[in-house]
């Protein structure tokens, strides 16, 4: 088959049912996308669009503005903003003269998910989209060198126009405008120096915010198509229930009812009208054949200690129990953390046109081609004749469910052969999403005679099933699995020997310890006999990244048991982790958020707070983000009300460190965010259930904090390193929450508690138990 | 199904839906407004805010047929990009969102509180905003805004 002319035909088919804002943003880098251009090899999975390739990137348009094709996209985050400001910056052209393409697998690069704070990593260095711009900028000079006849080096570049110290000018649009540059991304293209830049570094308002403001932002959920009709799930009422039969009569008196549409344990309806497609999924009547019953949540912790895991043996130094036979003290103490919801605001939606011969979706997902794979499985179209256009839903912090609700719309729409718009309703989201894992994770900590840790050994279990779907693996979300496609789950082996560099990519290694393999050593810290086993287990439901997936739940862990390390020896939270690290950047992050709180040296908890009455305390944590993603230090202080168990965090004080900053204003609306929403999280969000299904599937029974809350006040240091790679920043503020809080609350009221979240009643019954870590 | 006709944002609609239909979804799937999101169909977020008698109300359980004859603003109706309303200046100014999915109700909720007491206290902001939700906690920016509004407006 001749790929490019029926992509090129396809194209024109759906760009026929482009929705009204996009039909205008695409018409004209249709005009000379780099689809039309496939050759191989491709880097990337099956795309037609080859990464190597300029004009896969970035266009210069006939009237001069710049188009740019990105595959990372933006939920709220701001990478939108920032990716513009990169193009604009490397072009030296005006902000507003940049139109940025995102995620839409006819004319977007595949680069995966836009997840796990890799967007700025990725895009933002020397590859990809900023080395696309650089290579655009560095060819649009030589192109003007040659027109000119002067040389390179004595032409200047501002606003798209090029010019010689004799006056002679050309612009972007006279050299290229309409046309291909025909290059492949020059490696050595140079980054336009830090010193220099005029709008990447500066704060920068979001470019979405005044049609945001103003109710003109189209979502996913704002998508019309012509012909559209409205589809509703019918999910199973409890976990893992299937399908013994659906009476179909039973919704027949609903006014518009287009089809009932089953698929092995899939159901769902289709009506003219979303009221329609309510009432039907409501009063089809499906009788369930029921699912295993549910381990029983109040002993679950136990329960995932005592099944089969896959275990990782991430660090050894296998002298790890000599060493604390031998110490003068041994501290052990075990944490918590249950399953979390996405709990996205906007119940997910997505709008799907699958034709006998090619599908068009318009979906909410960080995926667009992983998506692609998985709407081609379940239609069982090819994957050139599927194209996955994403379109923004709310703000989704991992993989709410804006994948299952894709694949939701592919299947309804196949079987009703028109346009179907689907929306999950609360409920639907609270049970189709992919939960934060639970975990419980022991801690082991050896001190010398002179109050120094000289051995950390460290147990995780989590748990998993499913995740993202990736290229291969539909069944990882809800729907697939529905529909009778497997999900991944957890194999069980011992672990082997650590192998290679230090794998720190979930925070399992503390940043104490030296991390080292093989005699080289990626840790943060200098403590030198180590041992970190992690346990992968089969979780009951499915589970996916989460805003810090497993780095927030590890880091709550490691940094409330290095406090507890240093109230034991009676040390000052502060020196004592600097007397620990070795990371200059995590140091820092210490230090200057220690600087900025005004932190008074003492150990935990305050002498002076009695238990009656408020209570207050300080408590900080800090992290190296994935070993080498983000660097931090959050210092909380809080107000305990002790007869009721109430915590009211007061101030959040930060030292953040993201490597060069490219847009300091929505950098702190993240890190702003981020640590309300882990407050948020660590006070009182908990998936919880019965013995047959989920529970937590409102906004009355999952906690979350609302815009009415006494709100902290939250003061950011940013540490701007020019010089140093661009890293994440979306992730590393909320990883801090929760340990931060739980050493808060000890140092105020001499409490500790270890399991998230930190509910009234647990606070309560911490400050009525025993204090300190257990002793041996 | 009996036709009726829905004032919104100045201007007048002939809709032909049934009368339970909740507000929102005429609103979103008949006039193809933007303003107003379904969050949770339940009444538990704001996300569907609308203004209705000088009341912020939930738009995604009240059935259309409880509308009458009364006007309804959604945030659309409030200013335009190139004219925002004051609140929604003082929005754009202080960046005050995210995803900004929840913005119809944090915005109508704070306006409309605003229009009845200019003066409302710190507290009866907080109180106003107590079943309101934004998922991003883009509080401090939001609570920023507000105040910067209530100012502007004195």
């Amino acid at each position: 088959m001749n790929t490019e002319l029926s992509r090129r035909s396809f194209l024109k088919a759906s760009g026929a049912l482009v929705v009204s804002f996009s039909a205008a943003s695409l018409i004209e880098p249709l005009a000379f996308a780099p689809f039309a251009r496939a050759q191989g090899p491709f880097a990337t999975h099956a795309s037609h669009i080859d990464p190597t390739k300029l004009d896969s990137w970035i266009a210069v348009a006939s009237d001069g503005t710049v188009t740019a094709y990105t595959g990372k996209c933006d939920f709220g985050q701001g990478i939108y903003t920032v990716q513009t400001q990169l193009v604009a910056e490397e072009l030296c052209v005006a902000l507003d003269t940049v139109k940025l393409i995102q995620c839409d697998t006819s004319i977007t690069p595949d680069q995966g998910t836009t997840s796990g704070s890799q967007s700025t990593p990725t895009n933002f260095n020397n590859a990809n989209l900023a080395q696309a711009a650089a290579t655009a900028r560095e060819a649009l000079i030589a192109i003007a060198a040659q027109k000119l006849a002067i040389p390179a080096d004595q032409l200047t570049v501002a606003d798209g126009v090029i010019t010689a110290k004799n006056g002679s000018k050309v612009t972007y649009r006279e050299l290229i405008g309409g046309k291909h540059f025909d290059l492949t991304l020059n490696p050595t293209a140079k980054r336009r120096s830090h010193s220099k830049w005029t709008v990447l570094g500066q704060p920068t308002p979001s470019l979405d915010t005044v049609a945001l403001m103003t109710g003109t932002f189209e979502f996913v959920h704002n998508v019309h198509v012509p012909g559209m009709v409205h589809g509703r799930v019918v999910r199973p009422p409890e976990s893992g229930a299937t399908v013994e039969s659906v009476d179909e009569k039973s919704a027949r008196h609903i006014p518009g009812l287009i089809q009932v549409v089953v698929r092995k344990n899939f159901v769902g309806v289709v009506a003219e009208k979303q009221w329609q497609a309510a009432q039907a999924a409501k009063d089809l009547k499906v009788t369930w054949r029921p699912g295993p019953t549910l381990p029983a949540k109040r002993d679950f912790y136990n329960y995932i200690r005592k099944q089969p895991s896959r275990q990782v043996l991430l660090v050894d130094s296998k002298d790890i129990d000599a060493k604390l036979n031998s110490a003068t003290h041994v501290l052990k103490a075990t944490y918590s953390h249950p399953y979390q919801a996405h709990g996205s605001i906007g119940s997910s939606c997505a709008v799907a046109d699958v034709h006998p011969d090619h599908a068009t979706i318009w979906s909410p997902t960080q995926s667009v081609y992983p998506t692609r794979h998985s709407i081609s499985v379940l239609t069982g179209l090819p994957l050139d004749s599927v194209r996955v256009i994403f379109v923004r839903g709310s703000g989704c912090y991992g993989l709410n469910a804006a994948d299952t609700v894709t694949s939701d719309g592919a299947i309804l729409s196949q079987a009703v052969h028109r346009p179907v718009r689907v929306q999950l309703t609360r409920q639907d989201e609270f049970i189709s999403e992919n939960y934060g894992a639970a975990c419980v994770i022991d801690q082991r900590a050896g001190i010398d005679a002179s109050g120094s840790i000289i051995a950390w050994d460290c147990e995780t279990w989590s748990v998993s099933l499913g995740g993202r779907p990736g290229y291969d693996k539909p069944g990882n979300v809800l729907t697939g699995m529905l529909a009778g496609l497997e999900a991944e789950t957890i194999t069980p082996r011992e672990a082997v020997e650590p192998k290679g560099e230090l794998n720190n990519g979930s925070n399992a290694v503390p940043s104490y310890v030296a991390g080292c393999i093989g005699g080289k050593c990626g840790g943060a810290g200098s403590i030198r006999s180590e041992r970190v086993l992690v346990h992968a287990v089969k979780s009951p439901f499915f589970t996916g990244p989460l805003r810090s997936p497993l780095r927030l739940q590890n880091t709550f862990a490691h940094e409330c048991f290095m406090d507890e390390i240093c109230a034991h020896v009676t040390a000052d939270p502060v020196a004592f982790r600097l007397q620990h690290l070795s990371n200059p950047r995590v140091i820092d992050a210490v230090k200057t958020a220690a600087k900025a709180a005004n932190w008074e040296p003492r150990p935990s908890p305050k002498p002076a707070n009695s238990r009656t009455g408020p209570a207050t305390g300080r408590g900080i944590a800090c992290v190296a983000y994935e070993g080498d993603n983000g660097y931090a230090a959050l210092i909380a202080e809080v107000e305990v009300d002790e007869a009721t168990g109430r915590v009211q965090p007061k101030r959040f004080v930060i030292g953040h460190d993201c490597g060069a900053i490219s847009n300091p204003e929505g950098l702190r609306n993240q890190i702003e965010g981020g640590i309300l929403q882990g407050m948020s999280r660590a006070l009182g969000e908990e998936i919880t259930w019965d013995d047959r299904k989920v529970t937590s599937i409102d906004w009355q029974t999952y906690n979350t904090l609302p815009l009415g809350i006494e709100v902290p006040a939250i003061e950011i240091t940013l540490l701007d390193r020019p010089e140093a790679e661009a890293i994440g920043a979306g992730e590393t503020a909320i990883t801090l929450v929760a340990a931060a809080l739980s050493n808060a609350i000890f140092d105020a009221t001499g409490a500790r508690l270890r399991e998230v979240p930190f509910t009234q009643e647990r606070v309560k019954a911490a400050l009525a138990g025993p204090v300190a870590a257990q002793r041996s | 199904m009996p036709a009726l006709s829905l004032k919104v944002n100045g201007e007048v609609h002939p809709v032909d839906v049934d009368l339970q239909t909740p507000l929102l979804e005429v609103l979103s799937d008949e006039l193809h407004l933007r303003g107003p999101k379904f969050g949770c169909g339940l009444a538990q977020c704001g996300a569907c805010t609308v203004i209705l008698r000088g009341k912020a109300v939930r738009s995604c359980v009240m059935p259309i047929s409880a509308v009458k004859q009364d006007e309804v603003t959604t945030l659309e109706g409030l200013g335009t990009p190139e004219k925002p309303h004051p609140i929604q200046q003082a929005f754009i100014d202080e960046q005050a969102a995210q995803c900004g999915f929840c913005l119809s109700g944090v915005i109508l909720t704070a306006k409309t509180l605003l229009d009845e007491n200019p003066k409302a206290s710190d507290d009866q902001i907080r109180q106003s905003l107590s079943n309101v939700l934004c998922r991003c906690f883009a509080h401090v920016r939001m609570m920023r805004a507000i105040k910067r509004y209530q100012a502007n407006r004195a």
